[in-house]
């Protein structure tokens, strides 16, 4: 594997609870990454599989009164679980930023784009205000604001989504972060702004050598940015493999359902196949494999071993790891017979 | 940006203001009553009650009494012809014959009592409801914020005539903490105006401060679970600059709302709080003009709280504009 000193975030065995009016939540279980510095792992997953709690955790964003969070989350080699709320919050902005789904609620509306970035910068940089201001108008302009001057006394809600979410990169990087999460950056916006938000995602990242979490439901998202990419799915990680790998060679049935709700213009099929069911509430999470219930393949596993044991994550290939019971000839029989991945 | 918002929040209240001198004036004339003769002392004949309605414009078509009535607020008016004229000078709201005075007089007298009473309060209750407010949302479901919501609910569903009369009769009557209320001017007798304007001022801090205590709780728990939230902390800000800057502010507007109207709403005559501690307040001057069938007082008092209500009104619309970039442009 990688050497240590080139890896910024590396996360074991995440887990994360909520306790709730009817019950704890195990949000997330189990769940290990490692970023790279400069490089791009994607966590995928449906709405409730836990791939935004992970992230919001290793910020530090969960509320420490109803949630609990074990395992070990190393960033740049210090481990953040159990630290010191004040030491994480001075990585926050800093040396670990993030951004959000919706662009227009995460800014504050109150309070011009100038002032927010200048604020960020202000947090971590003991320098005069007019040099913050400048440094401000100077990543704004990375980011393709336009009349940047004007701009900057004008309130989120004059600028369109796009330039929103170019204001939230600006702030995110401003200090020059060596991690970017971003959480669904794309989702809340245009799909001709989407690309657009997602080119400058990876310029900037050329630029500045950051490595991002790209937590998104989307592949095409994926296929555009990600190195590595992770599928969780209520709470776990499903699959874990370099890019090409999930693409081509998908060893998961919920993984080959993302990829089948893809639309493909070169199909010839004229509808999507999307994944039965809706994903577990984390209240009542099924026993055995998580994914069981939805799966269409499970009757091919002896035993009715799906409903009464979660699947390992093993190794299928180097780098390359995946939760299920089916043999590898049983998953390659069934890839060549759907047409899944590369056979 | 800020400017033509303000133009077009005045000219709505100068609309606003016609219309409300157009009710109150009905309002003058629709009491089921000769005003004419209510001018009239014990020994009435039916010479002096006409000779009264043509001095004081009675007799004339109502459109010209009421035009007669708002010139007289805004250049005065004189009473009659001849050599029995009366000069009313402006603004002149009419003249009352209960009280033998120009009702100016009495409104200017009683203003400034409502105003210490109602501004006092005011800052008592702002201090306390917001301070506890604030403090039961960052003990969200804590002790603390249990404490303060139950104490806020007592405070919120005592009436002020109970209150009141519990202060009185305790703090003055049985314990003798205070001297009798005995209202006189800040600039004659400081010592003696606090002393009387304590537990008034108490009175009603009690019940807004509640109100806004809750008030204060609930807008502050809503914005620190907006998404801004979330990024101020994302951006490394200490909990206590997220809390102040961020949320705080967001949070103001309906605080900002209330507090105007409810002030105002005071400003018009805290009529249960005055009656109790004898304040010689515009609540107590109404109260008197409507149990003595006083005309022009009760028309002014009516008029003067409209006034107020509405003049807040366009204060927490401009506050507002300030606090909210987003309505300085819709």
């Amino acid at each position: 594997m990688t050497k240590v000193e080139n890896v910024i975030l590396e996360v074991k065995n995440l887990n994360v609870e909520f306790t709730t009016d009817d019950g704890i939540v195990h949000a997330v279980n189990n769940v290990s990454y490692k970023v790279e510095r400069g490089k791009t792992l994607a966590i995928v997953g449906e709405s409730g599989s836990g791939k935004s709690v992970s992230s919001l955790a290793v910020m530090g964003l969960l509320s420490a009164s109803n949630s609990k969070i074990s395992g070990e989350v190393f960033f740049n080699g210090n481990e953040l679980v159990g630290a010191d709320p004040e030491v994480i919050r001075k990585l926050r902005g800093d040396e670990m930023a993030m951004i959000f789904q919706d662009p227009l609620s995460a800014l504050h509306p109150y309070y011009t784009i100038g002032d927010q970035l200048i604020e960020a910068v202000l947090v971590h940089q003991n320098v005069k205000n007019s040099e913050a201001r400048s440094r401000a108008a100077e990543m704004l302009t990375k980011v393709g604001i336009p009349s940047v001057e004007q701009r900057m006394d004008e309130y989120p809600h004059q600028l369109s989504g796009g330039m929103r979410q170019r204001v939230m990169i600006a702030m995110a990087l401003i200090n020059g972060p060596e991690l970017l999460i971003a959480d669904e950056p794309t989702t809340a916006l245009d799909v001709t702004v989407q690309a657009q938000i997602l080119d400058l995602l990876r310029e900037l990242q050329k630029e500045f050598g950051t490595a991002i979490v790209l937590i998104t439901h989307d592949l095409g998202v994926v296929a555009d940015l990600a190195d590595e990419v992770l599928v969780m799915y209520g709470g776990s990680a499903v699959e874990h493999a370099p890019v090409r790998e999930i693409f081509y060679s998908p060893q998961m049935p919920y993984t080959w359902g993302l990829l089948a709700s893809i639309p493909q213009i070169s199909a010839k099929k004229t509808q999507l196949d999307p994944i039965p069911g809706s994903p577990p509430s984390a209240l009542n999470m099924p026993a055995g494999c998580v994914f069981a219930p939805r799966c269409a393949f499970k009757e091919r596993v002896a035993d009715n071993l799906c409903a009464d044991k979660f699947p390992d994550l093993l190794a299928v290939s180097k780098d390359h790891e995946a939760r299920c019971h089916l043999s590898e000839d049983q998953r390659t029989a069934i890839r060549t017979e759907r047409k899944i991945g590369r056979v | 940006m800020m400017f033509p918002y303000i133009v077009r929040r005045v000219f709505v209240m100068i609309l606003m203001l016609t219309i409300l001198s157009v009710i109150t004036f009905i309002l003058f004339n629709a009491v089921p009553t000769d005003p004419a003769k209510l001018t009239c002392g014990k020994t009435c004949t039916p010479e002096i009650v006409a000779a009264n309605r043509i001095r004081l414009g009675l007799d004339q078509p109502l459109i010209v009494q009421y035009v007669e009535w708002i010139k007289g607020i805004f250049v005065g008016r004189t009473y009659g012809t001849g050599s029995a004229t009366f000069e009313c000078s402006a603004p002149c709201l009419g003249y009352s014959f209960r009280n033998g005075e120009e009702v100016t007089t009495l409104i200017v007298n009683a203003l400034p009592v409502t105003m210490y009473l109602a501004v006092g309060a005011f800052l008592l209750w702002m201090l306390v409801g917001i301070s506890m407010g604030i403090a039961a949302a960052k003990n969200h479901g804590k002790w603390q914020d249990r404490t303060i919501m139950s104490v806020s609910l007592i405070g919120y569903s005592l009436p002020v005539f109970f209150v009141g009369l519990l202060l009185l009769i305790f703090a003055i009557v049985r314990w003798n903490l205070l001297p009798y209320p005995n209202y006189e001017s800040p600039f004659d007798d400081p010592v003696a105006f606090f002393q009387t304007m304590l537990l008034p001022w108490v009175t009603l801090a009690i019940l807004y401060a509640a109100y806004y205590a809750r008030l204060t709780r609930s807008q502050m728990l809503e914005t620190m679970g907006e998404d801004f939230i979330r990024t101020a902390r994302a951006k490394g800000l200490s909990e206590r600059v997220v809390f102040r800057k961020h949320a705080f502010r967001a949070g103001l507007t309906p605080i900002v709302t209330s507090a105007g109207l409810d002030l105002a709403g005071l400003l018009g005559g805290a009529v249960i709080t005055e009656y109790i501690f004898s304040l010689p307040g515009l609540g107590r001057l109404a109260i008197g003009a409507v149990t003595d069938y006083d005309l022009p007082t009760i028309t002014a008092t009516v008029l003067v709280a409209a006034v107020f209500v509405i003049v807040a009104n366009l204060v927490v619309d401009i506050l507002y504009a300030a606090i909210d970039p987003r309505v300085r442009l819709s």
